[in-house]
């Protein structure tokens, strides 16, 4: 999901794919005024790329706008500049992050305008600020906006009548809009295709995040895993880039647990894997390098996150299906990690400690997400109980660099790491008899 | 020659820094305690001094015991002979104090008054220095810029106003050359040099004493290894692999000082921590202040400045109270504002002060339920665990909200990060021995 904090290591081909990708959609973004071409801004978790792409609408998001803004050092300003209109410091950093950038000029992360929208699109999947962020960005633009209320699964499953809620409201409300914005009539067999080609990817990327079975991980789950959902997260979904980008993904992975590589990190390759966590929660992106190093300075190395499966949930068997075209649009809206209620989070949370054969499970609680944030202690209690590792928790924000106290965080985090010896020396000592 | 071999630990924390050196029994020979400054070095090497001078007298009464001498006279001997080792170690720094506001004097080329000042404040200082340390004086506190501080600040005010002298540029002139003597190991003295002076000070004939003063001067302490924690530890003078995080160290001292406890809580100056142990003191889960240290030892320094009291006087005061002003805030930044509000408004110092100790342990109750509660047996360190009055609102909170526990705060709970460095430091020679046999 990001794509410029690499830059001191050797890409690999799958990076420079990537970020040639990237460019590209700005640059067609930046184009798409002049081109007559429509745009819909919209939301990661439940994103609709499929479909907006088979109406040749480009999407827009404004998350992943923030978190770059984050990353490149521009949030505080425009935060600054939103707390100036007036909102205040509680609010969510995205939304401030975003509506600073809007009144600076809506410049995007490759220095490019993004253009205005024809459509807010709001996919509305766990988290309620979501719904008051596209009202204040409707007073901003004179554009339709539609909701797509995707019911969470507060008792842990999807049932028929779920699903139909949401096929029903893309048939009713969402193409006719999509239909009317760019001119074209809803294209299923267009869709079914762009489907298969997401399936291939999902495999894909399911491959990779679980390669970090392997002792030692070949990725890094959380800080590199960020990367690697990039694109099937954001505009590519369905593309033929998309296909091409896991696939060569996939054989770099494929390759380091042949050598029996770690993973690269800023500082380089890790040499000696000394911890395996599972961590909960976004990362920080306004420190983003620094916190990693945090963890890779120790040897340690996430081999799983939630954070990853934000923009839809894969590994546990989930893949787009073209047989079922909105049906599957439907289930993939629904089963996004944030969609998930607290005891499905922590029975995939205490899946991870076990499958990836963790020493602990590390939370980072950021300021700005209570969807995230709420119920976080009871699940580290839970995770704990449940697998009898260690938990760990630090407390950061999204793109609010005010709210991340290196020292602090570091001073945490090593006394965890440390934890984690003690019991295994401990561990060993009792392993021995005494 | 007699070898003792010692294992150190240092707590070096943002108020101040703690040494505990330990036996190879586990156990404290000696603690010792001084302002945490911006040389951490000279912080350890004054705290580890100070607390090697301790294990020393300990020594001494350890050997007068072993050989038979006990009883009230020998306690009051060795209490005397004490005092008069502190009164040689207040009068070295004293002297060397001296030294430094001449030549800060002389560097800043100030008047004439000002010279004859200092020159009639410091023999007035040394003079008085023996009262200081009879049985039974009350001293404020045991760190020498305390002490002799408040001391010079009162003489600079008269003897200023007789001479002539700007009482600003006195306390100018101390407020540099107190650092001076504060970055000095050596201006404390050695235990050989005060040793001696302190028994010839006791008058009288005293030959038990003399030949176990003599026998610990001949004692070769040895330091095997040590093991740094705490806010500064990054910067301490040790290799990496002999640095612990001081939530472990906090865990295993407590563990160590009451075996039987499985919560720590722990209120430092600036940050405070919940803490579980598991049966061998080995941490299981810990949470701490992060984005905020409202509530935090340092408030209370705060408060305390802004009712010019001392910090050891607040407790005290706040027990007097008979009512508990409701307090939300522990905003460390607000708190003069809070406080001038609330007397602005009629509200008594003592029943302010009750609401603010109380509004601390609440923060406190909050990090301990994130930590996963409070235990059968619970340990409260740090150096907020020496007040009266946050100890009192402790208990009672406690009992509220998780009914009876058995609540431990050792007198030496200040030393508790230090002592855990310590028994680290100690493990660690252990685990090294018996990789090689």
């Amino acid at each position: 999901m990001a794509n410029d904090a690499r830059t001191n290591v050797s890409k690999d081909l799958s990076q420079e794919r990537q970020k040639r990708m990237i460019a590209e959609h700005f640059s067609k973004l930046a184009r798409a005024p002049d081109e007559g071409r429509a745009c819909a801004y919209t939301f990661v978790p439940g994103n609709l790329t499929e479909l907006l792409n088979s109406f040749d609408v480009l999407p827009v998001l404004p998350e992943i706008n923030a978190l770059q803004s984050g990353m490149r050092g521009k949030s505080r300003d425009y935060i600054g500049l939103a707390e100036k209109l007036g909102h205040s410091e509680d609010v969510c950093t995205y939304v401030k992050c975003d509506l600073g950038m809007l009144k600076s000029g809506n410049i995007g992360p490759t220095g490019e305008r993004l253009p205005d929208p024809n459509l807010l699109l709001l996919s509305y999947t766990g988290c309620f600020t979501f719904l008051k962020w596209f009202e204040i960005l409707g007073q901003e633009y004179d554009c339709p906006v539609v909701m797509l209320h995707v019911p969470y699964q507060g008792d842990g499953k999807i049932t028929n009548s779920m699903r139909k809620y949401v096929v029903d409201q893309l048939r009713n409300k969402v193409i006719p809009q999509l239909e009317e914005i760019s001119g074209q009539p809803y294209d299923e067999d267009r869709l079914k295709e762009m489907l298969a080609r997401s399936a291939q990817a999902e495999d894909d990327l399911v491959y990779v995040l679980e390669s970090a079975k392997n002792k030692p991980s070949p990725i890094d789950a959380y800080f590199g895993g960020v990367y690697y959902i990039g694109p099937i997260f954001t505009a590519f979904r369905g593309t033929q880039d998309a296909v091409e980008y896991y696939r060569e993904l996939r054989a770099e992975v494929e390759e380091r647990v042949k050598l029996g590589k770690g993973p690269i990190t800023p500082e380089g390759e890790m040499e000696e894997e000394k911890y395996r966590v599972v961590v909960e929660g976004p990362p920080n992106w306004t420190s983003f390098r620094q916190f990693w190093k945090m963890f890779s300075d120790e040897g340690a190395v996430v081999v799983a996150s939630s954070y990853t499966k934000v923009g839809g949930v894969y590994d546990d068997g989930f893949r787009h299906d073209p047989s079922r075209p909105l049906e599957s649009l439907a289930d993939y809206c629904m089963g996004c990690y944030t969609n998930l209620n607290l005891p499905s989070r922590v029975d995939m949370l205490v899946r991870y400690v076990e499958d990836y054969q963790a020493d602990g499970f590390l939370i980072n609680s950021v300021k700005s997400c209570n969807s995230f944030s709420a119920g976080q202690l009871m699940i580290l209690r839970e995770v704990e109980n449940r697998t009898g590792r260690p938990g760990g928790f630090v407390e950061s924000d999204l793109v609010d660099p005010r709210y991340f106290s290196a020292s602090n965080i570091k001073n945490r985090l090593e006394s965890y790491f440390q934890m984690i010896d003690q019991k295994r020396e401990r561990g060993r000592k009792s392993g021995q008899g005494d | 020659m007699d070898v003792l071999k010692y294992w150190v630990g240092i707590d070096l924390g943002s108020t101040t820094t703690k040494a505990v050196v330990l036996g190879e029994d586990q156990t404290v020979l000696g603690r010792g305690i001084t302002n945490s400054r911006s040389n951490y070095d000279v912080a350890c090497a004054v705290a580890l001094g100070e607390a090697l001078i301790n294990a020393r007298l300990a020594l001494i009464a350890s050997t007068l015991e072993a050989k038979g001498f006990a009883g009230r006279d020998v306690e009051e001997l060795l209490a005397r002979f004490e005092l008069l080792f502190r009164e040689q170690q207040y009068r070295a720094q004293l002297s060397e104090l001296g030294d430094q506001l001449n030549a800060q004097a002389k560097r800043l080329k100030v008047a004439d008054a000002v010279h004859e000042s200092v020159g009639a404040i410091i023999p007035q200082m040394a003079e008085e220095s023996g009262a200081l340390f009879t049985p039974g004086a009350r001293r404020k506190s045991d760190f020498f810029r305390d002490l002799a501080g408040s001391r010079y600040l009162a003489l600079a005010e008269e003897v200023g106003r007789e001479k002539g002298a700007s009482f600003d540029v006195l306390a100018g002139l101390f407020d540099k050359a107190i650092l001076e003597v504060e970055n000095s190991t050596q201006a404390v003295g050695t235990f050989d040099e005060h040793g001696r002076r302190a028994l010839e000070g006791l008058g009288g004939d005293h030959p038990e004493l003399q030949a176990a003063v003599e026998t610990v001067l001949a004692v070769d302490l040895q330091q095997v290894a040590s093991v740094g924690t705490g806010y500064g530890r990054q910067r301490l003078p040790f290799p990496e692999a002999m640095i612990r995080s001081e939530i472990l160290c906090h865990g295993l001292g407590a563990h160590h000082m009451f075996p039987g406890t499985r919560t720590v809580l722990d209120i430092g100056g600036q940050d405070t921590k919940a803490i579980q142990v598991d049966e061998h003191g080995i941490v299981t889960s810990f949470q701490m202040n992060d984005r905020c240290a409202a509530g935090c030892g340092r408030y209370l320094g705060y408060i305390a400045d802004e009712m010019n009291l001392g910090l050891h006087e607040l407790g005290p005061l706040a027990g007097k109270a008979t009512r508990k002003v409701r307090i939300n805030s522990t905003c460390t930044v607000f708190a003069g504002a809070e406080l001038r509000d609330r007397l602005s408004l009629g509200e008594k110092r003592e029943e302010i002060l009750a609401g603010l100790h109380r509004a601390i342990v609440l923060r406190a109750m909050s990090l301990l339920a994130r930590s996963g509660g409070v235990s059968e047996e619970f340990t409260f360190t740090g150096g907020v665990a020496k007040n009266s009055e946050a100890v009192k609102a402790l208990h009672t909170l406690i009992e509220e909200n998780y009914g009876e526990r058995t609540i431990n705060i050792s007198p030496e709970s200040i030393y508790t990060g230090a002592l855990g460095a310590a028994l680290f430091a100690l493990h660690e020679a252990l685990k090294t021995e018996g990789a090689a046999a």
